[in-house]
């Protein structure tokens, strides 16, 4: 078993909802409300869940680009918070979701990729070979290298991002959903990439996504967020031949398919439709009022998230 | 005996931008029949929404419907005056819902005047008269969405509302005067999967219950398998292949088609590599001439560049626009 | 719906002087289709001319007094007339542009980065940094711009100098909140986040991130306010705070002039119309600039 590369304890963050005349903190938004969870070196680890769910907050929160409010991260054993961001982020990067603004206007896009190195004043041509290579290893011109964002495609964007995040050589990259906003065939190409850049450098990656099937596709192990929590990890094969936690089955049963056709089914629940708010919840799972499983105690008690088997964690009152 | 309800043939719509023309749509032919559900997938710029607009002749300008028919009914729509599209078509008998609810929902008026709003517009003069059954009208529109506490909902602003909830809103909005045709667009794609979910079994059951024909567009072919009947796969402003959901997961002939189903993660097989489609999606400004998807097919031949290929019937119920299945066609 | 442009090749031209290049192209092409904005091209351009090429165009020395020929009405000789003291005024309008451009421009220049720099850091910063800046921004929008000139004017002394501090001062508070309010939106765009990860510093994602994002709404406000800060300086010079007699500036013009307004007309009325004419254009320029470039914003 390879060692772990990413430890993560008891991780909160919330954000403060201010308001009144002296702007007294009135309420505080539960993003991330006590995640744990390891990665193993060159594993790729996904992340998975709907929106509001604190899976983007807690990417940032690992690379440091938002401070937690409590917990732990640990990289490499050393504890991230100690670390100096310029070591960090040439450890740890990360890309964005969104290929229309991750990517400065008016900015070429070697200045882009090669910002890292610029910023370290490396010298120009060591800067430009550089960046040349990398853009050859993404799959692009390298003549292109003095072009704007606008004279390139979403998918050639992303590959920029990628390339950006690949040039300071880091060891683990987190992606935010980073084929949300592609099309189908383009987001086939960059899950390519990132698979070839993967089994040629062997480097660990994060990917968060609320699409199942593209993280079935690339992960190793899975991670079900949910509103703040971690209901279910398990190993990917186990997540979708066993899936334990009410939320995960009803994720899987929700993505449409053409196994799934079916005609005039009885009408769904109204408990359903009501998305519970993450400022201040309640007592109990979070789940609860959705769950079609739910017992008295789950009003009441949170799950703890427990080996269930060898690897495959889950926060239910149905397996304590 | 499946009667036709819309029946677009040759329609043209393009944009007069300041970059250039933009050829949005080169020539559509759809057949939708009375109560089925009907699928519109393809991707970016393909012209689903153009194709949806063209319909509803809701084409913004720059844009403008050069040429072609849409037989409503056998009404050429092409031909009525915006003022009978108005009155009796838009909201009427074919009525739409788009990508975000939050942007065509007004924010500063409650659900409930909304909606009453478009009730008095379709009514006649003497029921008018009757503000309670305008009230009841809208709770009960509200209730056949499955929206819980419709008098409560009916209350409250568009903000106060989840995006799962617009989105019901905004349905109940269009379906209150009982549309033969209902266009969705995008309807799910901003909403999460599991409220995604369903929506798209209030559309069945809309449907079911009540025999509306639905126009659903989408990106998503999961989608498309799980509640259409028949589906149109559309590139670059044209038509490439229509046939029923079986055949096209089965059978599927256009190459794009094929590219497509092989690109798409699946839940249900396991693949190192996803097979690509090379080449991106053209300039449609200064479209490939012929078939538009020729420069990226890995069987294109030498015609395929020149001449822009018909639908061929290549199985019944089943047409493809590919030179490779004319037949009696040189390549 | 989206319309896509590019192909994989790109369609812009290659390399970055093309693409600005090939934008500049476009945006004048633009302004000069539409008759308002291609007016006030006209208008400023003729303007930079005649401020250019002012020594060649005077017929006779601005500052030269002539008592035997004072209130002249315009004639081919004296093509605006001569004022109380002989001096020809056409050629007194004429060295006047350059007063009143000068102005014009140096307090849009120090008005743009005092407000530029300010608006960057409380937009970027945040938090105190941001409050104790605007609060200043506030007071000195609360300020009339006339009784700070004056004090200003009270403390350095009458003249050119004391005109273009007292307008910068109290032109910069618009610039301030204007890149402020742009500063705050980019702010949260993925690319600062990305910046940030690449190791870049605050300086250097305001200067080189933010900083050009917000050029183009800048521009149209500058070129908005040319005609603004040209009037001002003309009200300057017409309370006696600006440019000292015998200097040709016209708002100094308009006001010695305008004890003689009703018999000769001519002393006010020309330099008047200049001023007129210059702040038009500018004017109808800003706007076209506005109309042009703010769809683009929204568009790019």
């Amino acid at each position: 078993m390879s060692e772990a590369i990413l430890g993560v304890r008891n991780l909160k963050k919330f954000f403060p909802i201010k308001g009144g005349l002296l702007q007294r903190t009135q309420a505080n938004v539960h993003a991330v409300d006590g995640v744990s969870f390891d990665v193993s070196e060159g594993e790729c680890i996904g992340l998975v869940g709907e929106s509001g769910c604190g899976k983007s907050t807690l990417g940032r929160c690992i690379i440091r680009l938002i401070e937690p409010t409590s917990g732990e991260i640990r990289y490499r054993g050393s504890d991230i918070s100690g670390m100096d961001t310029k070591e960090l982020w040439s450890r740890i990067q990360m890309v964005f979701q969104d290929p229309m603004s991750s990517l400065n206007p008016r900015l070429t896009i070697g200045y882009c990729i090669g910002e890292p190195l610029i910023v370290r004043k490396t010298p120009e041509a060591e800067v430009r070979a550089r960046v040349g290579e990398l853009l050859a290893e993404v799959g692009l011109n390298e003549e292109h290298y003095g072009r704007f964002p606008h004279e390139f495609s979403g998918g050639q964007r992303q590959r920029i991002n990628i390339a950006r995040a690949l040039i300071s050589d880091p060891e683990f990259i987190i992606l935010d959903e980073p084929t949300s906003s592609l099309d189908v065939s383009v987001q086939a190409k960059i899950l390519n990439l990132l698979n070839d850049i993967k089994s040629r450098i062997g480097i660990t990656y994060m990917f968060i996504s609320h699409d199942l099937s593209v993280i079935k596709h690339l992960s190793d192990t899975i991670l079900v967020m949910y509103l703040g929590k971690l209901v279910e990890i398990a190993p990917k094969r186990e997540l979708f031949s066993m899936s334990l936690h009410p939320y995960t089955r009803l994720l899987i049963d929700s993505i449409p398919s053409r196994s799934r056709r079916y005609r005039g089914e009885h009408a769904e629940s109204p408990l359903s439709l009501e998305l519970p708010s993450n400022i201040d919840p309640p007592k109990g799972c979070r789940f609860h009022t959705r769950c079609p499983k739910v017992m008295d105690v789950c009003r009441v008690n949170d799950p703890e998230l427990i080996e269930v088997e060898a690897g495959h964690y889950v926060a239910c009152h149905l397996y304590n | 005996m499946t009667k036709k309800l819309l029946e677009v043939k040759g329609l043209q719509t393009y944009f007069y931008t300041y970059a250039g023309v933009v050829r949005a749509l080169e020539g559509i032919d759809l057949t939708i029949n009375e109560g089925e559900i009907f699928g519109l997938v393809g991707e970016t710029g393909c012209g689903k929404s153009v194709t949806a607009l063209s319909i509803l002749r809701l084409v913004p300008p720059p844009g403008r419907i050069m040429g072609g028919e849409i037989l409503y009914k056998g009404q050429d729509l092409l031909k009525l005056s915006e003022r009978e599209m108005r009155t009796r078509i838009r909201g009427r008998e074919i009525s739409a819902t788009f990508q975000d609810p939050a942007t065509y929902l007004a924010p500063s008026h409650t659900v409930g005047t909304q909606l009453k709003d478009i009730i008095e517009v379709h009514l006649d003069s003497n029921e008018l008269k009757r503000r309670d059954h305008i009230e009841r009208r809208v709770v009960e529109t509200l209730r056949r969405v499955q929206l819980p506490d419709p008098e409560r909902i009916a209350a409250q602003y568009p903000h106060e509302l989840s995006g799962g909830m617009r989105q019901r809103a905004m349905i109940g909005m269009g379906t209150s005067s009982r549309p033969s045709l209902f266009i969705a667009d995008e309807a799910t794609t901003f909403l999460d999967v599991t409220i995604g979910a369903q929506i798209m079994r209030l559309f069945v059951q809309m449907n079911r219950e009540e025999g509306t024909a639905m126009l659903i567009i989408t990106h998503n072919l999961g989608i498309v398998g799980q509640i259409c009947d028949r589906v149109a796969v559309m590139y670059a402003g044209q038509v490439a292949e229509v046939c029923t959901v079986d055949q096209l997961f089965d059978n599927p002939m256009h190459p794009y088609t094929v590219g497509l189903l092989q690109a798409i993660p699946r839940l249900d097989r396991e693949a190192d590599r996803l097979t690509e489609i090379q080449g991106t999606i053209p300039n449609l400004i200064y479209p490939p001439g012929g078939c538009r998807f020729n420069p990226r097919c890995g069987k294109a031949g030498k015609g395929c560049g020149a001449l822009a290929p018909k639908m061929a019937e290549v199985e019944p119920g089943h047409l493809v626009a590919c030179h490779l299945f004319e037949g009696d066609q040189d390549e | 719906m989206t319309v896509p442009v590019e192909s994989e090749t790109g369609t812009a031209a290659s390399g970055r002087e093309g693409a600005r290049f090939q934008e500049t192209k476009y945006t004048l092409k633009l302004l000069l289709s539409n008759p308002i904005s291609a007016a006030g091209m006209v208008g400023v351009v003729f303007l930079f001319c005649v401020m250019v090429f002012a020594p060649y165009i005077v017929t006779h020395n601005p500052l030269d007094i002539h008592l035997y020929d004072k209130f002249l009405p315009p004639s081919s000789a004296h093509l605006f007339g001569t004022d109380h003291l002989g001096r020809d005024i056409f050629s007194r309008v004429v060295m006047g542009s350059r007063i009143s451009l000068t102005i014009g421009f140096i307090t849009l220049i120090e008005s743009t980065v005092l407000g530029t720099v300010i608006g960057l850091f409380a937009g970027y910063k945040g938090g105190a940094i941001d409050s104790v800046m605007m609060r200043i921004t506030d007071i000195f929008l609360a300020f009339p711009s006339i009784i700070l000139a004056l004090a200003v004017a009270a403390a350095l002394g009458r003249g050119l100098t004391s005109v273009m501090v007292a307008l910068g001062v109290t032109w910069w508070p618009l610039y301030a909140r204007l890149i402020r309010g742009q500063t705050l939106s980019i702010r949260r765009e993925q690319y600062i986040e990305a910046a940030r990860l690449s190791g870049a510093g605050t300086l250097r994602i305001m200067y080189r991130h933010i900083l050009p994002n917000c050029i183009a709404p800048l521009m149209v406000q500058v070129s908005m306010d040319v005609g603004f800060t040209i009037l001002a300086a003309a009200g300057m010079g017409f309370l006696g705070i600006g440019a000292q007699p015998p200097s040709p500036d016209w708002g100094l013009m308009c006001a010695t002039g305008s004890r003689y307004l009703v018999q000769q007309w001519w002393l006010s009325t020309f330099p008047g119309l200049a001023i007129f004419l210059s702040v038009i254009s500018f004017n109808l320029l800003g706007d076209g600039l506005r109309d042009i470039l703010d769809p683009r914003l929204r568009r790019g």
